[in-house]
């Protein structure tokens, strides 16, 4: 095969890790389901593809505008719906994705409905590699820190969480904004992908994506996430000879994953070195019966 | 004046066809708790069978209306039993079954896709496309059957929950599902009698859309409004469903014939934000109390 198709794929690989990551910390952590990540990638895209070509900003900066405009918006949006339980959160941000593709329809600044062309290569597979591990180590630190485990408290129990003192509503914003702002990141490396922009690209069925690739990695785990990534981005390209069935053999392994495995490949379990060890050990140590603890939260 | 009535008229008849859509999502969501998006799926093979119905086996109207109807109501217990069940015996959470319904909706979508193809499909004339004339207000045949046959079917819906055991039981469920089952309700056949009622009421919100429009795989995505209606009225309440429907239509038809049909979905969108910001119970929804 071609080298620079198997590049490809792993670049695209991992622009979806990107904002995959960031939904992990909200969902798999935080225990809050959204339908809008991709009106946080647009918003992103769109920002620093701005940046780049209208106002000639190196690459890196304009990323993290774009980062920084997306977890903007997304304290907006939070302010006002986290408050809703459940459901309500999830059909939120679902109308939230759709208003922002439909706004971008209507922008003829940006092209409208026909798309922006022209935008400059800059995403290579070398900087989305180091993007990606700089963003899975700070995620890795905000999981382990206090205020991860106050949201995975947020997660687990809301109500008791809020007796023992944990500002759920805060947790949950924060939790909301860092997703946003990596999944602002991944639309803007997206964007300096393609070269090409088009509201299109944004729209529900990218959400769902994103949100079917946490789940299907194991929620509350960052390794599950990237294996995720990694699993179901390349999964439609290896089955692309029979293109036309393979997204009904992803919706209905989509049913079969919720059925049979709902904890997902990874489900609450971390690869790191020290749990490798313990691993070893329980492998080495099996007929004389020690516990067989691994690191990592509860499997949901 | 004469536009203004139009437009209504226009709505009106646009938001019945979305009632019928919205009380299978409220139906279910007054049971199970959560938002059936393969309910768009089963609204589009509705509309597919019934295409087929009329011209490959050519059978006369009134009976591939039925029989259509009658296929995708089999397809939405089937769906039920299929992708739901196993979850609602393990009692998971209501992410796993919006996953669930989403996985649902991709392959029934790409089913088709894959099998029929993408083309469109336009449904043969079965009424004459020649306007009634009241006044200085013309009403399409077409726009007039869709507004009574959803109104006959909606009629029927309220008398079957009002009126029959069965519906008796629907509204106990819906209540409490445990005490209904405690108090020897068979809940999970109550379950399949919702399923089976939205099915039903997709396949023919689905024949009449495609009368209406065209035929094609993405039709599912353009019932995300009816769900919005769904949302709009008040999530699992039947009579929200339908005012909701009908003020959506309305709202949109006087938007796309003031301002411009751009904006339409937009406004839709905007509207659903709104109504979770300020009353996310909807306009007759129960408000729903904290659960520990």
């Amino acid at each position: 095969m071609d080298l620079n198709y198997i590049f490809g794929i792993l670049t695209l690989a991992g622009i979806n890790l990107m904002s995959v990551l960031g939904l992990s910390l909200l969902t798999g952590f935080t225990g809050m389901f959204s339908f809008g990540h991709a009106g946080f990638m647009a918003i992103g895209g769109y920002t620093s593809a701005m940046m780049t070509v209208k106002f000639g900003l190196p690459f890196i900066p304009a990323l993290l505008i774009g980062g920084l405009i997306a977890a903007l918006v997304s304290s907006i949006i939070g302010k006002l719906t986290l408050n809703l339980k459940g459901d309500y959160f999830c059909i939120a941000t679902l109308g939230f994705g759709e208003a922002i593709r439909l706004i971008l329809d209507n922008v003829q600044y940006f092209g409208g409905a026909r798309g922006w062309p022209g935008i400059p290569h800059h995403t290579q597979l070398l900087n989305v590699v180091i993007i990606n591990i700089v963003a899975i180590i700070v995620l890795a630190n905000i999981v382990r820190s206090k205020h991860g485990r106050n949201m995975i408290a947020v997660r687990e129990e809301e109500l008791a969480s809020q007796i023992v003192g944990i500002n759920v509503f805060k947790y949950k914003l924060i939790s909301l904004m860092i997703s946003a702002a990596y999944a602002g990141i991944a639309g803007g490396l997206m964007a300096h992908y393609m070269t090409f922009l088009q509201p299109k690209m944004f729209s529900l069925v990218k959400s769902t994506e994103l949100t079917i690739i946490v789940i299907f990695g194991g929620l509350g785990s960052i390794s599950g996430s990237v294996l995720g990534a990694l699993v179901l981005t390349s999964l439609p390209e290896i089955l692309r000879t029979f293109s036309e069935w393979r997204l009904v053999i992803y919706g209905l392994s989509v049913v079969i994953i919720m059925i049979t495995r709902p904890s997902g490949l990874m489900g609450g379990y971390e690869f790191t070195p020290s749990s490798m060890k313990k691993l070893f050990a329980r492998m080495k140590n099996k007929n004389k019966g020690l516990p067989n603890q691994m690191e990592g939260g509860k499997t949901v | 004046m004469s536009q203004f009535l139009q437009q209504l008229i226009n709505g009106l008849s646009i938001g019945s066809v979305y009632a019928l859509m919205a009380v299978g999502y409220s139906l279910v969501y007054s049971i199970m708790n959560f938002s059936n998006f393969a309910h768009g799926g089963v609204i589009m093979l509705g509309a597919y069978f019934g295409y087929y119905y009329l011209t490959a086996a050519g059978l006369p109207f009134p009976v591939a209306f039925i029989v259509a109807a009658l296929t995708t109501c089999l397809l939405a217990v089937i769906i039920e039993r299929g992708a739901y069940k196993p979850l609602r015996e393990r009692k998971a959470p209501f992410l796993y079954f919006i996953i669930s319904a989403m996985g649902t909706s991709i392959f029934l979508e790409n089913m088709v896709i894959a099998t029929i193809g993408p083309t469109f499909r336009t449904y043969p004339e079965i009424l004459s496309r020649t306007p009634i004339q009241i006044g200085s207000v013309s009403v399409g045949r077409l726009d007039l059957t869709m507004f009574i046959i959803s109104a006959i079917c909606l009629a029927l819906l309220v008398f079957f929950i009002d009126h029959t055991k069965m519906g008796k039981a629907i509204q106990a469920t819906a209540y409490n599902i445990k005490a209904s089952a405690l108090m020897g309700i068979n809940t999970d056949l109550v379950i399949i009698v919702v399923f089976a009622l939205g099915g039903f009421f997709a396949g023919i919100a689905g024949v009449l859309f495609g009368m209406k429009y065209t035929v094609y795989p993405q039709i599912g995505i353009i019932t995300n409004k009816s769900f919005i209606a769904a949302v709009f009225g008040g999530l699992g309440s039947l009579p929200g469903a339908v005012i909701g429907s009908i003020l959506l239509g309305i709202i949109e038809t006087i938007t796309s014939g003031y301002f411009s049909s751009q904006y339409r979905d937009l406004i839709a969108f905007v509207l659903l934000i709104a109504v979770l910001v300020f009353r996310p119970s909807g306009l007759m929804g129960k408000v729903t109390e904290d659960k520990a």
